[in-house]
C-alpha cells in the first residue's frame, strides 16, 4: 500500500470511521491531502469536520469513548505507529478560539520549543522572532514580549497562537475554524497568513465560513452528517459542484 | 402591594440569617480578647511555664504547635497533591476510582478523636515512634489528607481544559502538560486549601491527645521523637486540671491560639486575592 503513494501526498485517509461511544461521527472517509495545498473543509455543524481534523493529530484520543477504524497515513506512515508527541509536533493545530496560555507573549511561543528540549535563550529568541514575523505579529508585539499574552486583542491572540504553532516547526497546520471569533479585519490578516504559510506548509482549514473556503482553499471538501459528499478544486466546487447537496449548502439553502 | 411586603419580609429574614453567621465569630473574638488581652506580653509568649503553670509563659506550647503544623504540612501536602493529581489528571472513571473517592469522603467525616486513637495504635504502638512529635504530626497529616486532596483536585479541575489541549497539541507529553500548563495555575488554589486545613489542624486537640501532647515539659523538645506541649492541649490542661489559675492566663492562651489560626486563614485569603487579581481566563 505504501509504495503506491505519490510524492505529493502528505496525508492519506483510508476508509476512516470515527465513533464517540455509539455515535458515529465520521463514516467511510477516503481522501488525500497534498503537500503545500490548503484543503478547506466545509459543512454544517455536526458534520464531523472538526472530529476529522482532531483525528489527524490524535487529539481525539483524549476522549475516553473515542473509537477509530481505518487508517491515516502521514507520508506513508500510519499515524498510530508514530509517537503521539511527534505526531502533534509535526501536525500543529490552531484552535477555534484564541487560546493563549496565561504567560508572557515570549513564553507562549517558546512553550513548544521548550517542551522539545530547547533551553538556550538565544535560540529561543530567534524562534520567537521568526514565528512572530511569519504570523504578521512581530511589529505589534516586539516591544512587549514580556507582557501577558492575555493583554493582546482577539485577532492578535489568534496570530499569537499561529506563531506558537509555527514555533515547533510542524509540517502540517490544522486550522479549526480559526476566525470564528474574529472581526473581518483580523480575519483578513489570518487568511493572508495562511496563504503565505502555504509555501512551506500543508494546511487543512476547517471553516464554517463558506466564503473563507472560497477565498483561501486550493481544494474544498464538503462534509455532511459524517460523510464526505464532494472533494474537488475550490473553483469547481463553487462554480459547478457535482452534487446537489453541495450546491444547496454553498448557496445557503440549508445548514 | 401585598407581594412587595412579602418580599421585604423575605429579604429581612435572609439578611438576619446571614448576620447570624457573623455574631458568634464576633462574640468569640470579643470575649477572648476582653478576658485574655491583659495576659499577653512578650514574657507570656516567650518564656517557659512556671509555678505549676500558674505563672510564666506558654512558649513551649507555641513551639510544639508550630512543629506539629510544619510536620503535618511536610507529609500531607506532597502526598495530597500527588493523590489529587492522579485523581484529576490520570485516573479514569473506574470502580477503583469511585472506591477511592468514597474513601476520601468518608475519611473527611471520621471524628478527630478516632484519628487520635488510630495514631496511637499505628504510629505510637505499632511503629514504635512513641508519644512523639513524629506520631502527632503524622496523625494530623492523615486527618488533613482528605481535605487537601479535595481542595487540590478542585484546583486542578478549575484549570481550563483548553490549557491541556494547547500544550498537548504542541507535542508536549502528558507529564510536561501537567507540570507546565496545569500545576502552576492550580498552585494558588492548592495552597489556599492546604493552609486553611492546616490552620484547622493547628487547633485540634483530640488527634494529638494520645500521640504527642505532654501535660508539662520542663524543656523544649530536642528531636522529632520527643514529646511536645501544644497550644490546644495546654489550653485544655490549664482550664480543667489546674485549680486557681488566673482567668486571663486561660483566655490569653486561647487568644494566642486563635490569632495563629486567624493569621493562617488571612494568609490564605491574601493568596487567593492575589491570584484572582492575576487570573483572567
Amino acid at each position: 500500500m505504501v509504495e503506491t503513494f505519490s510524492d505529493k501526498v502528505k496525508i492519506s485517509v483510508q476508509d476512516l470511521h470515527l465513533w464517540f461511544g455509539d455515535i458515529c461521527a465520521v463514516k467511510s472517509l477516503n481522501l488525500e491531502i497534498f503537500e503545500h495545498e490548503i484543503l478547506s473543509v466545509i459543512g454544517p455543524a455536526n458534520s464531523g469536520k472538526t472530529t476529522f481534523l482532531r483525528t489527524l493529530n490524535r487529539l481525539n484520543e483524549l476522549s475516553p469513548n473515542f473509537k477509530m477504524e481505518g487508517a491515516v497515513y502521514l507520508k506513508g506512515e500510519d499515524i498510530r505507529q508514530i509517537r503521539v508527541t511527534e505526531i502533534r509536533k509535526r501536525l500543529g493545530m490552531v484552535f477555534a478560539l484564541p487560546m493563549p496560555l496565561p504567560l508572557s507573549i515570549f513564553d507562549n511561543i517558546a512553550y513548544g520549543p521548550r517542551m522539545h528540549g530547547i533551553k538556550d535563550r538565544k535560540v529561543l529568541s530567534e524562534i520567537v522572532e521568526r514565528s512572530l514575523q511569519v504570523a504578521f505579529l512581530w511589529d505589534e508585539a516586539k516591544d512587549r514580549l514580556n507582557e501577558s499574552a492575555l493583554k493582546l486583542s482577539g485577532g492578535q491572540q489568534q496570530r499569537l497562537c499561529i506563531a506558537r504553532t509555527l514555533a515547533v516547526e510542524p509540517e502540517v497546520i490544522l486550522f479549526d475554524e480559526p476566525c470564528s471569533g474574529l472581526d473581518p479585519i483580523s480575519t483578513a490578516k489570518v487568511e493572508e497568513t495562511m496563504l503565505k504559510l502555504k509555501q512551506d506548509y500543508t494546511i487543512v482549514l476547517v471553516t464554517n465560513n463558506v466564503k473563507q473556503a472560497a477565498r483561501v482553499g486550493d481544494r474544498t471538501a464538503f462534509f455532511l452528517m459524517g460523510e464526505l459528499i464532494e472533494l474537488d478544486r475550490t473553483d469547481k466546487i463553487f462554480t459547478a459542484p457535482a452534487q446537489k447537496k453541495t450546491e444547496d449548502y454553498i448557496m445557503g439553502r440549508f445548514g | 402591594m401585598k407581594s412587595l411586603a412579602k418580599q421585604k419580609i423575605a429579604f429581612t429574614i435572609l439578611f438576619l440569617a446571614t448576620i447570624l453567621v457573623i455574631v458568634p465569630v464576633g462574640l468569640i473574638l470579643i470575649l477572648i480578647f476582653r478576658d485574655g488581652s491583659s495576659a499577653i506580653s512578650w514574657r507570656f509568649i516567650s518564656s517557659m511555664p512556671a509555678n505549676g503553670m500558674r505563672e510564666g509563659g506558654i512558649f513551649p506550647a507555641i513551639v510544639g504547635t508550630f512543629y506539629l503544623v510544619i510536620g503535618a504540612t511536610l507529609v500531607s501536602l506532597p502526598l495530597g497533591v500527588m493523590a489529587a493529581m492522579y485523581l484529576s489528571e490520570y485516573s479514569k472513571d473506574t470502580l477503583l476510582t469511585r472506591t477511592i473517592n468514597l474513601a476520601i469522603v468518608n475519611l473527611a467525616g471520621v471524628p478527630s478523636v478516632v484519628y487520635g486513637l488510630f495514631g496511637l495504635s499505628l504510629f505510637v504502638t505499632y511503629f514504635k515512634f512513641g508519644v512523639s512529635i513524629l506520631s502527632g504530626a503524622l496523625t494530623l497529616a492523615i486527618m488533613n489528607l482528605p481535605v487537601i486532596i479535595s481542595a487540590s483536585r478542585e484546583a486542578f479541575q478549575s484549570v481550563p481544559y483548553s490549557f491541556r489541549e494547547v500544550s498537548l497539541s504542541l507535542g508536549a507529553s502528558k507529564w510536561q502538560t501537567i507540570r507546565y500548563s496545569v500545576l502552576p495555575f492550580a498552585l494558588p488554589g492548592i495552597l489556599t486549601g492546604a493552609i486553611l486545613s492546616l490552620a484547622r489542624a493547628a487547633g485540634e486537640t483530640a488527634p494529638i491527645l494520645f500521640t504527642v501532647a505532654a501535660f508539662y515539659l520542663p524543656s523544649l523538645p530536642r528531636s522529632i521523637f520527643d514529646q511536645a506541649m501544644a497550644l490546644p492541649y495546654h489550653l485544655y490542661v490549664i482550664s480543667t486540671q489546674i485549680p486557681n489559675i488566673r482567668l486571663d492566663f486561660r483566655y490569653g492562651t486561647a487568644l494566642v491560639l486563635v490569632m495563629i489560626v486567624f493569621s493562617m486563614n488571612i494568609f490564605a485569603v491574601i493568596i487567593r486575592f492575589q491570584f484572582r487579581k492575576k487570573k483572567k481566563w
